[in-house]
Parts: structure tokens; C-alpha cells; sequence
């Protein structure tokens, strides 16, 4: 198949972009969207043109490492799909394909499609994790976790932290990213002692970082690569505010000897 | 080149923990003082930036994606090999030892694969309290399969995604960590040399990716974790970024290259269906629990799965391999495959393919229990083939997956290179000439977890360390040296695309250096890939700047060393008279066609040294020797 696509061309993150036409000609219907862009760039590069940069590493969809708003839609057309997964068979011959990076004041372009997501690092360095030293926890069987839990748990767990809940919501809300792991860890009795401390800071993270809110339009819902539901943004929610009821400021001091 | 593997004395089940206690502690309140560089993010990286980090070193962490939590150890899908007997099966630290070692075809270290055994355990205790969500049975215990090479179930796992599973796990660790100060996070940072100074690992020269700049970080440790070189066959199973560059660049400052030519070929991946096609992707061997290997008995059979019936069908492995069946290690289910191809007998397109069946477990348990154990991974095959395997068998095809070999160390993980640690895919230690399923991850998280937090501080304790600073002359001429390169690449305006290259090389890899090698096409590959390598550094075109985030120019470096190791990997495979585990020469064979080694000669694992550009590389020996199980030859049968 042919198509005409046309990709947002930006130099680096100090440079203004632009929308660029390319024509990709005798597409393979059984290429990935990626392989499609790759035999796009050896044609760029053929004629003196540099390639079109976009972010990519595992080709699976696991690793997150893919981004592109295709057609407007994040990841592109299919549900609960990467960009890397996505097929050209979900094209037709003759179509425009309308390519851009991810859009948010804190996922700032860095060349071409590849976006700056360091802030979802700083959002899970904030408070995404159980604090356990290494060393010898008790056995892994001492402590049965109810199936339903684990399922549950495991539900949110599966988040790949690859920012199209935030490129797809008006507010650029990254709340299905954070409320993944805030409702993973909530739901594990390993993560119950560190809850509150976990909600707090995430979120306030989340704000220092220039993300906006979330208003409950789902998008993100809609756009996630892994499908995972907002009902952990309502759990997330509860956390939060029973997290503020119950938090009191740190005591200070260390003990008597 | 001294190759002393530093084995502890002792009765085999008693050498790690006497060790540990022989060995030297740093007090907590001198750590800080020490400067410890992690090159990697993966289970092995991240797990020892985390705990080293955790017990007060000043740690400096790097990866090449925009973030730690992409390490290629997320992809990983099948499990986690503990020995845990929680099935009661008659599953033993011993068992999992003895497993591993002849898995290996005996060419692993027995200290080390027991270490490993052992500390197997301590893996899941420690990633269960970080809040890995394993799979659990309905009474909310942990739940296990059983893999390849093994007749008891020992494999943890987190649905079709245990890697992403615990290598978030030790993200997080790393983060809690990052959040404390005590680990600084590098990422899009490449490294692309260590710096040698009085002959210690001092420190590494890396390039920043979006800015392009080249800068000097200093250490007193330098630890690699930087994955596989499966990717020198340009398709494999690996990330697009897997490289062999760290290893390499360290090799050419002193390090021994172990084994290079051992190199895992999975039995189940989707076959290639294009000249566009970017990468293999797997299909967990876990599927080889509820699946049936079978292709048509007749030649050129071109009916459809579903018109052959059962008795026109070879069940090859189970024919084969009665007691494993279709559990039979890795590489001789992906021998088994190639040779029912070979014999036109395979299916789809090209005839390189054979049927994974699950229509008798889908009739026995029901299409929702297979969902639930491989839901994501039908979904996956799906989307990529267009085809239901609900409901029509799969297609597979073995593909490159893993790499045993690596940089030599000794049994503290320490290269010859002092000061220089290599963890998990990226050393040699323990899977001797083919891994068994769910054993990668477990020995990253051992490296990082529970070996290397012992052995750097006893490192540490006895050395006596000059300060260093990146404008020392032996950084300056490393910084200088990445420097020109880096240049030159951009400067030879050739024709050809760095991709084209990487094709063509992985090619030759997989034609003469693959599933099944012999003298005369080794010897060939020996001949081409130079004259390839010439041809890069006249020909090859990258375009972009410097100083900016180019993709290009990371990809040209990849690839300029993929084209010095694959010569190396072939020589290694063309010395190595003998086939052993995923190194098999067609010259050496049984009658039935299965791998014969030749013990008297071959017995060692072959270190190589570099002499210097366009100098033959030296072969060193370390003498492997077997104390506590008998060298057998392996059956499966
Ligand atoms: C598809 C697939 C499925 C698998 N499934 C299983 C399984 O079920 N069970 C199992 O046990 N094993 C499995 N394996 C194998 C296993 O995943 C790997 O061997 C293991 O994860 C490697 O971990 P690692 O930490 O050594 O390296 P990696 O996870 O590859 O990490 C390498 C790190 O090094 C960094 N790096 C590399 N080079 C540089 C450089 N020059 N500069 C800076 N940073 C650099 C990267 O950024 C990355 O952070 C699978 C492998 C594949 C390909
Ligand atoms: S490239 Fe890894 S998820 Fe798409």
C-alpha cells in the first residue's frame, strides 16, 4: 500500500517543529507501523535526508519505550495496543497518516517524535516502591495474599509507564500512571505500612512536575496500551484523601540513646 | 592473562557461606568514601545499584533508554527458576545445581551454579516483599510451571510478563534508592569505554544522547550489567538496543571474552515473514507446557493444519525425547525444528515453521484456563500473524534469544581486569553452553541481590586506592580516543545505511555461525567479515550532528563493534572441535544426530585476549573440573 504521511520535524528541544509531508510507498500490509517507519528512514537517509527520530526499544509492547500520537490517537487506532504492535493491516492504501510526539508541557519534545518523560521517573522516585532492604525477608509463602487481591494488584501492576495516559487526557493528567502504582502497592499487605507517605508524594510530585489534573473524562482509560481501568483512579482517589485526613506531620528527633 | 577463578575451598554446599564469612566488610561509616559505577538497569544492574546504594556506596547508575525501567529484562516472559519445593515434587538446591550444570552440557563452573542454587530462594523472598505480584494458587500461595530441562515445576511467574514483573520490582528499588541520594541515575547515557589506570578499572567514558556531549566519570569500582550480544545476528528476540559495546570496549582495554560463541536459539519464536522485518519476537517457552510440537509426516504437505489428521502428524519431540517430550532443553528443540525443516517438512511460508498445538489442552481445561496462563501471549501472537491460535495451531521458529557467553570472571564476579565486575547476560559464569528456561533472571538477581554486595566491599578492603580526576592523562587519551571515533563516523559520508551493514552481518552470523556450523562456512564467515568491516569504515553513511540527539550515529557505534566481535565469536566457534549445548558442529555428531563433546580435549572455557586492531586474538584456557557430578552425556530421552 501507499500512503502520505505526515510527521511533525522538530530539530531539538530549543528549535520550533513543523509538520512534514514523507510519502511511504509499497507499505507491507505485515510490517509493524515501526517497521514501516524504518524502511521510510532508509529511503530518507538514500536521498541525503536525516531520519525521522522516534523512541523505541523492545518492539514487543512491554518495555514502553514506543510513543507516537497517530492520527490523533495515542498509539493510533487499535485498542489496547503499542505502537510497535500495531500492524499496517490496520491501514488503507491511499490514507494520510498524521504522526506527532506526545503533547504535555512536562513531556517537552526532544527530537522529532521522542518527548523528555523523566518526570514519570521523579513521580515513582517520589514514592513508588515498598522500602525493603535486601537482605532475608521472611519466606515468600508466610504471608498468603488472597487471589482476587493478587489479581488485582497484578491488574494495575502491568502499567509500562509509556505516557499515553497523559498525552491523550485535555489536562494532561498522568493519573492512570500514578494511580497504577498507588493502587497496586495499596492493594499488597508489603505496601500497607508506607500508603499514605506513598499517595502524598506521588501526587504532589505529579503537580511540581506541571502535570495537570484529572476531571474524570477517561481518556486515558481509552488510550492505555495495557487497558488498565480507571477504577484504580478511584481507589487512588480514596488513598488520597484518607491520606490527607490521617497524615501528620513527621515527629522529629531520634531515639534516647 | 592470569585466570584464577578464586574458587574457595571446601565441600562444595559450604564454600559461599565460608566465604562470605571470610571475606572482608567496609564499615558503614567509610561506604560513602567509595564511588561505585553501574553500567545498566536490568535485573542485574538495577538489583546491585539498589543494594549497593541501599548499604551506603556512592553509586552512579547507567542505560542507554529514557528510562532505567526499559532494560531489555522487561521483555522477559516465561519465569523465574527458585529452589523452593513449595510443589513438594522433590525439587533441592541440588537438584537445581545438577539441573543447571548438565542443562549447560558441563561447561559451567560447578561453585558458581551452586551459589546460584542457593541463593535462588533468597530471589523470590526478597522481590514478594518488594511487592511483585507473582501468580498465586486460590489459597493465596505462590503458584509454579514447569520449564525446560527440568522434571519438577520450580518456575515462578507473573502471568506471560515476569520480567516486567520483577525488574519493576527492582526499579522501584533503585528509585527508593535514587530518592534517598544515595544512587545518581544516568539515563540516555551511553557508555562507550572503561578507563584503565594502573591497571584498575577507574572509570568509564559515556556520551550523553541528547546533547551529545563526551565527558570522564570516575570510580573505584566499575560494575558491568550490560545484557547480551544477541543482537550481532541483527534479528533476534532482543531489544533493538541490545549491543554488545560495553563488553566489547572493555574486552579491547584487557577484559577476557568467554565463550563467545555459545549462543541460545530459541525453539519458539514467530517465524520471519519479510526482508522489512525489525525484529523476532518470542513465544514463551512456558507455551511448551500445554502445547504439541508436530509437523506432517509427508514432504511438501501443503493441506492446513486442521485437513492432517492425527495419524499423518510427528509429534517429533515427544517421538524423540519420550521422557521431556515437548519439555526438551532449548537447543534441542530448536536442533529438532531446523532438522524437520531441513527435511521439507515444515509449514507456512517458506516452509520454516513448525505447529505448536494447544487444541488437546484447550479440549482437556477449557479455552479460559489457557487464556488465563497465556492470554497475553496469544493476544500478542495474534496481532502479529493475524491468526487465531485459539483456534488454529501456531507457527514457530527457533530464533536467537540468549548469549552465555561474556566477559570472564571469577567467582567473585570480578573480570581479570581489577576493579571491573560484570553481572548477569553480560558475564560468562553459569550457564555454561546453554541455559536453561527462567535461570537468566534468576542469576541477575543473584549477581546484584546477593553476590556482588559481598564480594565488591571485600574488593574494596583490600586494595589500596590513588585518587583519580577525569583530567588524569589516562582519561584525557580515553575521552580523546572515544572522541575520534565518534567524529569519524560522521565523517565518511559513504553510501550505505548503517542497517544495510547490520543485515549483512547478521546474515553471515546466522548462515555460518547459527543453529548447526562447520569448519569451511566459519572460515568463510572468518574471510567476509573484515572485508564487511572495511567497507563500513569506507562506506557507511550517518547523517545528523554531533552534538544531538542522533540515533543514527548511536546505532553506527553498535554496529562498528558488532563487526569486530562477530569475527571474534566465529573464531571461537571454528577452535571449539566439539558440539556442546547451543554449540553444535555438523562435524560432530552421534549417529541420531545429537551433540557429541569431546570432554578430553575441550573440557575449559576459552578466554580470549586482545592483541591489539588486526591482531589474531590469543586463546586462554580456564580448566573446568567436575567434583561433584560425573560428566555425562546429556539425554533427554
Ligand atoms: C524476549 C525474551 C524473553 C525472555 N524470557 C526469559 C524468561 O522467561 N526467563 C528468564 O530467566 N530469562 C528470560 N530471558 C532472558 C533474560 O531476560 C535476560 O537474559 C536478562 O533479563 C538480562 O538481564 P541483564 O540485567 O543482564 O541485562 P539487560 O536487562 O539487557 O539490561 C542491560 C542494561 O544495560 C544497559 N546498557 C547496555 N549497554 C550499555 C552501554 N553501552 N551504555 C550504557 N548502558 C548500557 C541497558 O540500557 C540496560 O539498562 C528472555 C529474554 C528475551 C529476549
Ligand atoms: S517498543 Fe517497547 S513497548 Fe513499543
Amino acid at each position: 500500500m501507499d500512503l502520505t504521511l505526515h510527521v511533525w520535524r522538530q530539530k531539538n528541544s530549543k528549535s520550533d517543529g513543523h509538520m512534514e509531508i514523507v510519502e511511504a510507498k509499497d507499505v507491507s500490509e505485515h510490517s509493524s507501523f515501526l517497521e514501516m517507519l524504518d524502511v521510510v528512514n532508509e529511503n530518507l537517509l538514500g536521498q541525503g535526508k536525516e531520519p525521522i527520530a522516534f523512541d523505541h526499544d523492545c518492539r514487543e509492547g512491554i518495555c514502553g519505550a514506543c510513543s507516537l500520537v497517530i492520527n490523533g490517537e495515542p498509539h493510533g487506532p487499535e485498542y489496547g495496543t503499542t505502537t510497535c504492535q500495531l500492524h499496517m493491516r490496520s491501514f488503507k492504501s491511499g490514507q494520510h497518516v498524521y504522526i506527532e510526539p506526545w503533547r504535555a508541557r512536562a513531556l517537552p519534545v526532544l527530537k522529532d517524535l521522542i518527548v523528555d518523560r523523566t518526570s514519570f521517573d521523579r513521580i515513582q522516585q517520589a514514592g513508588g516502591f515498598v522500602s525493603s532492604n535486601t537482605g532475608s525477608p521472611q519466606d515468600a509463602n508466610a504471608l498468603p495474599i488472597p487471589k482476587p487481591d493478587a489479581d488485582k494488584a497484578f491488574d494495575a501492576a502491568v502499567c509500562i509507564g509509556c505516557g499515553a495516559c497523559a498525552a491523550a487526557c485535555k489536562n494532561a493528567s498522568p493519573m492512570l500512571f500514578v494511580a497504577a502504582k498507588v493502587s497496586q502497592l495499596a492493594i499488597l499487605p508489603q505496601g500497607k505500612p508506607e500508603r499514605e507517605r506513598r499517595v502524598l508524594a506521588m501526587v504532589d510530585q505529579m503537580k511540581k512536575e506541571g502535570f495537570g489534573n484529572c476531571t474524570n473524562q477517561y481518556e486515558c482509560e481509552a488510550a492505555c496500551p495495557k487497558e488498565i481501568s480507571v477504577e484504580h483512579i478511584a481507589r487512588m482517589n480514596r488513598e488520597y484523601f484518607r491520606a490527607a485526613i490521617l497524615e501528620e506531620p513527621e515527629k522529629q528527633g531520634h531515639g534516647g540513646d | 592473562m592470569n585466570l584464577d577463578s578464586k574458587i574457595p575451598s571446601g565441600p562444595l554446599e559450604e564454600k559461599w557461606e565460608k566465604h562470605k564469612f571470610e571475606m572482608k566488610l567496609v564499615n558503614p561509616a567509610n561506604r560513602r568514601k567509595y564511588d561505585v559505577i553501574v553500567v545498566g538497569s536490568g535485573l542485574a544492574g538495577a538489583s546491585a545499584a539498589a543494594t549497593l546504594g541501599g548499604h551506603g556506596y556512592n553509586v552512579k547508575c547507567f542505560c542507554f533508554q529514557d528510562s532505567p525501567r526499559r532494560a531489555h529484562s522487561i521483555a522477559a516472559q516465561g519465569g523465574i527458576n527458585a529452589a523452593k519445593n513449595y510443589q513438594g515434587d522433590g525439587d533441592s538446591v541440588h537438584r537445581l545445581f545438577y539441573d543447571t550444570i548438565k542443562g549447560g552440557d558441563f561447561r559451567a563452573r560447578e561453585a558458581n551454579v551452586h551459589r546460584l542454587a542457593e541463593v535462588s530462594r533468597n530471589i523470590i523472598d526478597q522481590c514478594v516483599a518488594q511487592g511483585v505480584p507473582f501468580a498465586r494458587d486460590y489459597g493465596g500461595l505462590l503458584d509454579n510451571r514447569s520449564f525446560g530441562g527440568a522434571q519438577v515445576s520450580r518456575t515462578f511467574y507473573a502471568r506471560g510478563q515476569t520480567g516486567q514483573q520483577l525488574l519493576l520490582g527492582a526499579y522501584s528499588a533503585l528509585n527508593r534508592e535514587i530518592n534517598r541520594g544515595s544512587v545518581k541515575m544516568y539515563s540516555r547515557t551511553e557508555m562507550l569505554d572503561v578507563v584503565v589506570v594502573d591497571g584498575k578499572a577507574r572509570g568509564i567514558i559515556v556520551r550523553n544522547l541528547i546533547t551529545g556531549e563526551i565527558t570522564a566519570h570516575t570510580a573505584h569500582a566499575v560494575i558491568l550489567a550490560s545484557g547480551g550480544y544477541g543482537n550481532v545476528f541483527y534479528l533476534s528476540t532482543n531489544a533493538k538496543g541490545c549491543n554488545v559495546t560495553a563488553t566489547w570496549r572493555a574486552h579491547k582495554r584487557g577484559a577476557g571474552f568467554a565463550n563467545p560463541c555459545y549462543t541460545q536459539i530459541h525453539p519458539t519464536c514467530i517465524p520471519v515473514s519479510g526482508d522489512y522485518q525489525s525484529k523476532l519476537t518470542l513465544m514463551s517457552e512456558s507455551l511448551r507446557n500445554d502445547g504439541r510440537v508436530w509437523v506432517p509426516k509427508k514432504q511438501n504437505d501443503k493441506r492446513t493444519a486442521a485437513e492432517i489428521p492425527e495419524s499423518e502428524r510427528d509429534y517429533y519431540l515427544e517421538r524423540k525425547y519420550p521422557s521431556y517430550g515437548n519439555l526438551a532443553p532449548r537447543d534441542i528443540a530448536s536442533r529438532s525444528a531446523k532438522e524437520a525443516c531441513d527435511s521439507g517438512r515444515g509449514v507456512g511460508p517458506g516452509g520454516l515453521g513448525v505447529y505448536l498445538d494447544f487444541a488437546d489442552s484447550i479440549k482437556r481445561l477449557g479455552e479460559d484456563a489457557i487464556k488465563k496462563r497465556y492470554g497475553n501471549l496469544f493476544h500478542m501472537y495474534q496481532k502479529i500473524t493475524a491468526e487465531n491460535p485459539y483456534k488454529t495451531p501456531m507457527r514457530i521458529y527457533p530464533a536467537v534469544h540468549y548469549t552465555m557467553g561474556g566477559l570472564w570472571v571469577d567467582y567473585n564476579l570480578m573480570s581479570n581486569i581489577p576493579g571491573l565486575f560484570v553481572l548477569g547476560e553480560a558475564n560468562f559464569s553459569d550457564h555454561g553452553a546453554n541455559r536453561l528456561g527462567a535461570s537468566a533472571l534468576m542469576q541477575g538477581l543473584a549477581d546484584g541481590y546477593f553476590v556482588i554486595p559481598f564480594t565488591l566491599p571485600n574488593y574494596f578492603a583490600n586494595e589500596k586506592f590513588e585518587p583519580v580526576n577525569e583530567s588524569d592523562p589516562a582519561f584525557k587519551q580515553t575521552l580523546d580516543e572515544v572522541q575520534t571515533r565518534t567524529t569519524k563516523l560522521l565523517s565518511i559520508k559513504g553510501n550505505r545505511s548503517v542497517d544495510s551493514f547490520h543485515k549483512e552481518l547478521g546474515k553471515i552470523m546466522w548462515d555460518k555461525c547459527g543453529m548447526a556450523r562447520d569448519k569451511s562456512g566459519l572460515e568463510e564467515a572468518i574471510k567476509k567479515i573484515p572485508q564487511l568491516r572495511e567497507e563500513f569504515w569506507q562506506n557507511v553513511k550517518v547523517l545528523g550532528d554531533e552534538k544531538d540527539l542522533n540515533q543514527s550515529l548511536e546505532r553506527a557505534g553498535r554496529v562498528a563493534d558488532f563487526l569486530e566481535f562477530g569475527e571474534l565469536m566465529c573464531r571461537d566457534a571454528l577452535h571449539r572441535e566439539e558440539s556442546c549445548g547451543g554449540h553444535f558442529r555438523t562435524e560432530h555428531q552421534t549417529e541420531d544426530g545429537e551433540a557429541k563433546r569431546n570432554d578430553d580435549k575441550f573440557c575449559y572455557a576459552g578466554v580470549w585476549e586482545f592483541k591489539g586492531d588486526g591482531k589474531p586474538s590469543e586463546l586462554h584456557k580456564e580448566n573446568l573440573t567436575f567434583e561433584n557430578v560425573k560428566l555425562a552425556t546429556r539425554s533427554y530421552k
